[in-house]
């Protein structure tokens, strides 16, 4: 799940008015941009779909790091097309938050001062090779689980990117699976960076639904606004439920050594991530927070006079145009 | 019968290793201008720019999959696209100094594609009517996108040559500085004459005068400055001379099949 931990936003909204809104979500209709919309509503889908707009965007940096090492000309291709996905798929986030009210580059903005956050996953390192498959297997897979029930979400524009989202996550997290399925049917040390791949990529993958939050009187918020469809608890475990047959295909083992099958829940049982390393991380302090944050500074900044070309054009040929009329 | 069902490649015995190594220019400038361009993946001043770049170098790559493909075939020698990718060391690529250089800032990377998209654009409108069927096979499908490109490339030159004060200063020095790389591309040597004389490829001074004409219109509309320094000071990468950069391009590239020989991926 690419948005962790969102907070809602209280609505200082006239109750009625309130009410009726929620009514229009219980009925299961959509919320178009023009519509009238509470505050709070407002607020937290931009921090929403935001922090979800970021996570792609820096969600390339780790899976870059391996486009001009690719094995194969043929993987070459697939990651870069995978990669140049990710930026597609910020671009639909970001358009869809300009229909909240909040230009692009606002966004970007408080990206780089660090006000808005994306997700923890995107600062763990990509050390080999196989990395190129736990993501796609594990990432983009628990990214699909969160996203899938999110074509549901009340807000139209956010729904709609979603759906459009969704098909493309299912490429990456099969091209994902056929990387590792290669290399854990590989050479001895392909199987060995498989199975080291999968060591470091678990727990941070589980950490991607966010902490526990049945509880939390913000997620009961967001899910009567269907802005949150299931508790981060629920995706998790069916994340677990769907991927540990999976890693038994691959013949890899999945690091837990309490992960047992519980038949009456008809689920997995399985260990909790280190919720302390979670909060670190997000707090700064990951393996690659500096680097992700710094590249993305980067690039920005490096393109300022690209950009300012590109608008100083745009304005003279303007000029040009009412001159010639 | 070609492994892929087509027809094999018709040509004189005499021929084939000239031939061998003009497809491997055209691959290896293909490879090695997309590897540069991928490296912006994800760096890019702008999503949309990220996004274009990255379907320029997926397009280039894709581009060398065919020329090294029929390189391979013509070769005979049992090897693959992906052999001479990974597997042949600098003395052995034969594109071009230019696309092997590092990538600078972007008015360099977009000023170089578009010096380069020129060139290949008269290269491949030629080379896709080509006697030769294998060959006008892959150009007529290359040209489609690297028409694309160019255009783009144009644009984009025009608008930061005509931008602000600082992308004017950025593109010019781009240009001073790619420029001396240009003229390998015209430079015809043995190999080129051979192909020319076979009738399957173009004669490259032709290629020089509509490219001087394109490059000439472009910076004139981009307020750009044509230097006055020789265009073919630095030559030799079509015979495997090359940068000191393109060592290090390939020691990147080549990294998981050396370290790992014979694994498959
Ligand atoms: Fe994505
Ligand atoms: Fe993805």
């Amino acid at each position: 799940m690419y948005a962790q931990m969102i907070k809602s936003e209280s609505s200082n909204d006239d109750p009625q008015a309130l009410a009726e809104f929620q009514a229009r979500i219980d009925r299961g209709e959509r919320i178009e941009p023009k519509e009238w919309m509470p505050e709070g509503y407002r607020k937290t889908l931009i921090r929403q779909i935001g922090q979800h707009a970021h996570s792609e965007i820096v969600g390339q940096l780790p899976e870059g790091n391996w486009i001009t090492r690719a094995p194969t000309l043929e993987r070459k291709q697939i990651l870069l097309a995978k990669v140049q996905d990710e930026a597609g798929h910020g671009l639909y986030l970001y358009s869809a938050c300009e229909t909240l009210g909040v230009t692009r580059d606002e966004l970007f903005e408080k990206l780089h001062s660090g006000a808005m956050k994306y997700s923890s996953i995107f600062n763990y390192p990509t050390l080999t090779w196989a990395d190129m498959g736990a993501i796609g297997w594990l990432v983009d897979g628990a990214a699909i689980m969160n996203q899938v029930p999110l074509q549901r979400t009340s807000y139209g524009p956010y729904a709609r990117a979603m759906v459009r989202i969704c098909k493309e996550e299912s490429f990456h997290q099969r091209q994902g699976y056929s990387i590792m399925m290669k290399m854990a049917q590989g050479t001895p040390a392909q199987k060995e960076m498989a199975q080291d791949a999968l060591n470091r990529f678990w727990y941070p993958s589980l950490m991607m639904f966010g902490p526990s939050d049945a509880e939390s009187v913000h997620s009961t918020q967001n899910m009567a606004w269907k802005i949150k469809i299931n508790t981060n608890d629920e995706l998790r475990q069916r994340f677990v439920n769907e991927t540990v047959p999976q890693a038994e295909y691959l013949g890899l083992t999945v690091p837990d050594e309490h992960l047992r099958w519980n038949d009456d829940k008809q689920g997995y049982d399985f260990s909790e991530p280190d919720w302390d390393e979670f909060f670190e991380v997000l707090k700064g302090n990951g393996p690659c927070n500096e680097e992700r944050l710094g590249a993305r500074r980067k690039a920005w900044d490096d393109g300022q006079w690209f950009r300012e070309g590109l608008s100083a054009y745009a304005d003279k040929q303007a000029t040009r145009r009412t001159a010639a009329e | 019968m070609a492994l892929d069902g087509r027809d094999p490649v018709k040509i004189d015995d005499a021929l084939r290793p000239a031939m061998f190594d003009w497809l491997c220019r055209l691959g290896d400038n293909a490879l090695i201008l997309g590897h540069r361009t991928s490296e912006w993946c994800g760096h890019g001043p702008a999503l949309e720019e990220d996004i274009a770049l990255a379907n320029t170098a997926l397009d280039l790559i894709g581009h060398c999959q065919m020329w090294l493909g029929l390189a391979a075939e013509v070769e005979g020698q049992g090897r693959t696209a992906d052999q001479l990718a990974y597997l042949r060391d600098a003395m052995a690529f034969r594109n071009v100094k230019l696309v092997e250089l590092p990538n600078g800032d972007i008015g360099q990377t977009i000023m170089r594609e578009f010096l380069f998209d020129a060139f290949h654009f008269e290269l491949l409108t030629e080379l896709s009517t080509s006697p030769n069927t294998r060959v006008a096979e892959i150009a007529a499908k290359a040209l489609k996108e690297v028409a694309y490109q160019l255009d783009r490339a144009s644009d984009l030159v025009v608008r930061l040559g005509d931008g602000t004060e600082e992308s004017h200063a950025r593109m010019q020095a781009a240009l001073d500085h790619l420029w001396p790389y240009t003229g390998e591309m015209f430079t015809a040597d043995a190999v080129d004459t051979a192909m020319t004389e076979a009738g399957i490829a173009p004669d490259l001074s032709d290629l020089q005068t509509r490219w001087t004409a394109t490059v000439k219109d472009i910076l004139d509309e981009a307020t750009l400055t044509l230097p006055e320094r020789r265009f073919d000071v630095h030559t030799g990468g079509k015979q495997g001379r090359h940068t000191e950069h393109l060592g290090y391009l390939l020691a990147e590239m080549q990294f998981l099949q050396r370290a790992y020989p014979g694994a498959e991926w």
